[in-house]
Order: C-alpha cells, then sequence, then structure tokens
C-alpha cells in the first residue's frame, strides 16, 4: 500500500468524526437521556398497565378504531370489568390532555410521526 | 269470612286511594318520574339500534318555512364540515337543490313553477345496494350489515375519488385543500377529515350509538324530517310511507335509495 500512514490517519480520523455524536453525547452525559412525561394528576388508573401501554398503546389504539369505525362497537371492557368508550379524543385526551407533555415528548424522542392528530383534535387547540 | 257491600266499597275505595298515593307524593317531592314519560340520557348503555335506518322527508312541511337552513347547520356544526365559501371546493353533508334537479325523473313541463324551483333538502341516500361502495378500492366506504348505514371510514380512505364519481346523487365531497382552517367552530369529539379524503352523511351513527336522532332530525323546527326503522312495521317512517305517497331520488337506477320525499 503506497502513502500507508497517511491513509491510516486519514480513516482515523474519518472515524473520529463520523462517530462525533455517539461520544459527545455520552461524554456530555446525555446517552442516559429518558423523556420525563408529565402524567395526568387527578386520573386513578389507565384503560391497561402501563407496560402494556407504553409498548402497545398504537395496538390498541389501531384496534379501537376498527371496532369503532367497522364494527360499531365502542364500549371497551377492561379485564377488571371497568368499562370505556373507545376513543381517542373522549377517552385517552380526557386525563392526558397535555398533548406537548405527554404524547409528542416521546414521540418526538423517538422521531415518530403519528398522524393521529391532522384528524382527531387535541384538547389544546379547543382553547380560543 | 263475610263481606258486605258496605265493607266492600270502604276497601277498595281505600285500596285506590293507596295506589294513587305513590304517584302523588312522587310528584309532591319533585320525583315525577311516573308522571312524565322519562328520556333516557344521552349514553353509549342506550344506543338507537334498527334493522333498516330510513329516512322521510316532508317536503310541504320543509318548504313551508322559506331559506331554513337549521338542519344544514346543525349538521355541518356537530361534524366539523368546513366552509370555504366557494362552490368549487364545497364540501357538504345536507343540502338543498332544486326540484327539477333533484327529480328530475319527475319534472316536466307543466310542473307547477312553484315546486320546480323549490329548494329541496338532499343527503346521501343510504342505499341498499350502493355504487359507492362497488368501486371504493380499499373499502374505506362500506355498508354496515346490522342497520344499512353506508358507513366512511377515513383512516382508510386514499382520495381516489371513485365514490364520487359512482354516487348518482353527488352526495360526496372531496377535501381539495386542508378543513382545519375553514371550520367555523370546532366540535372536540367528532374529527375533522384531511386534504385528500372524501366525506358525506354517515346517518349520524355516532350520535345513534349514544341514543340520539341525527342531528338535522332533531334541528328541524318543522319535524319534516323523520327517521326510522324500516324493517320494524310500527316504526313512525313506516306509519308515513303507508299514509303517504312517496317518491325516491332516481329510482330507475335500482340504488334503492332510503331516503323518501312526500311532495
Amino acid at each position: 500500500m503506497y502513502d500507508a500512514g497517511k491513509i491510516i490517519i486519514g480513516l482515523i480520523i474519518f472515524l473520529i468524526i463520523i462517530t462525533f455524536p455517539v461520544w459527545y453525547n455520552i461524554a456530555m452525559g446525555k446517552a442516559t437521556y429518558i423523556p420525563q412525561l408529565e402524567y395526568p394528576v387527578d386520573a386513578e388508573q389507565c384503560v391497561a398497565d402501563s407496560a402494556y401501554i407504553r409498548a402497545s398503546h398504537m395496538d390498541l389504539l389501531n384496534t379501537w378504531r376498527d371496532k369503532v369505525v367497522r364494527e360499531g362497537e365502542r364500549v371497551y371492557h377492561t379485564p377488571d370489568g371497568r368499562r370505556f368508550e373507545m376513543s381517542l379524543s373522549n377517552t385517552c385526551m380526557k386525563c392526558h390532555n397535555k398533548k406537548e407533555e405527554f404524547c409528542d415528548r416521546c414521540h418526538n424522542y423517538l422521531a415518530v410521526d403519528p398522524y393521529c392528530w391532522d384528524c382527531h383534535i387535541e384538547p389544546k387547540e379547543l382553547v380560543p | 269470612m263475610k263481606i258486605d257491600r258496605r265493607k266492600f266499597i270502604k276497601f277498595t275505595s281505600l285500596t285506590t286511594i293507596g295506589l294513587a298515593g305513590t304517584p302523588i307524593a312522587r310528584a309532591l317531592t319533585g320525583e315525577d318520574s311516573l308522571l312524565a314519560p322519562v328520556k333516557p340520557e344521552p349514553s353509549l348503555d342506550n344506543p338507537l339500534t334498527a334493522r333498516r335506518w330510513a329516512m322521510v322527508i316532508d317536503l310541504r312541511k320543509c318548504l313551508s318555512k322559506e331559506g331554513c337552513t337549521a338542519c344544514i347547520n346543525a349538521c355541518h356544526l356537530t361534524h366539523n364540515v368546513p366552509d370555504f365559501g366557494n362552490p368549487k371546493d364545497e364540501v357538504k353533508w345536507v343540502w338543498k337543490e332544486p326540484f327539477e334537479h333533484a327529480f328530475h325523473e319527475q319534472e316536466h313541463e307543466y310542473i307547477d313553477e312553484k315546486l320546480k324551483h323549490a329548494p329541496t333538502l338532499v343527503m346521501c341516500n343510504h342505499c341498499d345496494n350502493p355504487p359507492c361502495v362497488r368501486v371504493c378500492p380499499t373499502q374505506a366506504t362500506f355498508k354496515r350489515e346490522t342497520d344499512g348505514v353506508v358507513m366512511m371510514d377515513w383512516h382508510r380512505c386514499i382520495g381516489c375519488r371513485y365514490c364520487v364519481v359512482a354516487c348518482p346523487y353527488g352526495s360526496r365531497s372531496f377535501n381539495w385543500r386542508d378543513p382545519r382552517p375553514f371550520i367555523k367552530k370546532l366540535q372536540p369529539d367528532f374529527p375533522t377529515r384531511t386534504r385528500g379524503v372524501v366525506e358525506k352523511c354517515t346517518f349520524c351513527e355516532e350520535r345513534l350509538a349514544k341514543g340520539l336522532l341525527p342531528a338535522c332530525v332533531e334541528a328541524c323546527p318543522e319535524k319534516a324530517l323523520t327517521f326510522g326503522d324500516l324493517e320494524n312495521p310500527e316504526s313512525e317512517v313506516r306509519a308515513l310511507l303507508k299514509e303517504n305517497y312517496t317518491i325516491r331520488r332516481k329510482p330507475a337506477l335500482g340504488t334503492q335509495p332510503e331516503i323518501y320525499y312526500i311532495i
């Protein structure tokens, strides 16, 4: 290999630059960042346990959507016998009424952009 | 045991007074549930159900109040229907059409001039044989087997507008622009639509699920709209259809529309 020294030094500099965001965030202590969500204060219990909601709320919402729109079923029965209207705006957002401090913080962190609120109205929009 | 007439009369009259006691006591304490028919609270526990929803529009009553748009306003407010203020982009669920256009098959040279141009209330006919459902490539619009409502799943609509072309009644509107800024007053419990989605009347299925009549029926000051179960011979719509001669829009197409008009 000609100019081995120059190439190897160049490669090392390249690797340092390309991995810059990773080690910079480790060095600044940002690698362990977890979004802090604001939970509703006056609500007792969600429609399912937090672990399930955290991992699968989108599946639950998809199921609710299909049940309501396509099958005309509107009441959700939890395993412990509570009943809820299957509705994002009228059930979820009644307790989680701060979209920016709850939904958005996690979605932004994970860079996902759900289109729920293209149509469904978030509570904030009602304040004139 | 022997009961003479005197004793019998005494006993029966006391019993009658005793039976009357409960409603009187209720009326006095303000609990008038026995005296007045109770209207159940709107809730998911007591939905309105039917095997085949249908509507009868009494045009005589409807036309008696000139320029009235109560039903249109109520519907468009309830369902976050945008007003773009220009006929090219217009989105409408229920609207008025001159009689000669709504019923062009009924129109002829010598028809009553007043009726000819009369603003006729029209909306989605919730056909028994809906052409819009047949052409929808994503099944975003479908016919509910339970009660005959031609439903729309706005989540699925891809905006191809086949249904707009297929519908012979012009009941479907397309959102050419983002409707959000053009909605005068947002109703939080009902979604809006986005650009690129078709929308139409859904017979207020979200209200029926809560035991409420469609918004237009409730809003009509002339009680010109009657909503009910076509398959229930005891229903109000069936009574109206039996007593009056009714017509439907474009019956020859075989779509079996379920909005009936008394002329």
